[in-house]
């Protein structure tokens, strides 16, 4: 961490004070991560995107749920409403701002990757960490091993 | 998303997190993460820069490549425009505080309303 980095946990424990709440929320800790390494080149690998914002379409913007969509052509939009990113300072008018399918598909055209996944996934953000972990996170992966994908870039809002 | 990465990362999918939130991210713990110091909203780029979009994502690239140990996280040299929205975000003061006060009050209540609606899950509310 620098000193001039965001403190976003203790900032959102503190708005959430001031809206009446009394449990902060926890968020999860761990000392270790996970490791993998590549199994091949990079430039042979079939790789995913994985995003927090919802598509753009009635079911998106109704259900929270994970949703799969077409990773070409780009959508030209994504639903975002519900997430807190910093409405006060940018917009995500620009998909590519946080979902970057047509950065990818450059990368594949220009030998970087063997190839761009040819979809992508929403994963809805949740307080319960168990929804996460028992539910949305298995449905992910076994929407990416049906899809035989190497590596996911995973792009929270 | 990253005990997502978590996740796919033990079933032996390699995983990179590109985001802005770097105290959360390293709380939990994840494979690689790109940390992008910028609002959060475009951890990919500033809008509509297609160049820093694609010179950010090569760096994604670059890092899946070249990390060899799980908690790797690198910083891109990209900035944003100005400094304004570091003090600006989930801001608490004066001026704020019974808006806020009467917010988690009407937030209380919609969670009640979900819940006897059946609703599985609470919708949630965009709070900055």
């Amino acid at each position: 961490m620098k000193e001039n980095d965001v403190l976003y946990m203790q900032r959102t424990r503190d708005f959430y004070r001031a809206q009446g709440y009394t449990n902060d929320y926890t968020w999860a800790h761990n000392d270790d991560a996970p490791f993998s390494t590549l199994r091949k080149p990079l430039s042979e690998c079939k790789v995913a995107v994985v995003t927090t914002a919802m598509p753009d379409s009635a079911a998106g913007r109704a259900q929270r749920q994970v949703h799969s969509c077409a990773s070409l052509p780009v959508p030209s939009s994504m639903y975002t409403d519900e997430l807190s990113w910093h409405k006060t300072m940018t917009h995500t008018n620009d998909v590519a701002s946080f979902l970057p399918l047509a950065q990818l598909k450059r990368c594949e055209e220009e030998g970087l990757i063997g190839e761009l996944g040819d979809r992508f996934h929403c994963i809805p953000t949740e307080y319960s960490q168990r929804n996460t972990l028992e539910n949305d996170a298995p449905e992910i992966l076994a929407r990416c091993q049906q899809d035989a994908v190497d590596v996911a870039i995973l792009v929270p809002l | 998303m990253s005990l997502l990465a978590r996740h796919l990362e033990s079933n032996g999918i390699i995983t990179l997190i590109i985001g802005s939130a770097i105290d959360i991210v390293e709380h939990c713990g994840v494979p690689r993460y790109l940390h992008n110091d910028f609002p959060l909203g475009n951890p990919c780029g500033i809008p509509n820069n297609q160049a820093m979009q694609l010179e950010i994502i090569q760096a994604g690239l670059i890092l899946i490549e070249k990390a060899d140990q799980a908690r790797t996280t690198q910083r891109t040299l990209h900035c944003w425009k100005d400094e304004v929205w570091r003090k600006d975000y989930a801001l608490v003061d004066d001026s704020n505080a019974e808006e806020l006060r009467l917010r988690g009050e009407r937030r209380r209540q919609q969670q009640v309303d979900d819940k006897t609606a059946g609703k599985p899950r609470a919708a949630m509310i965009s709070d900055t």
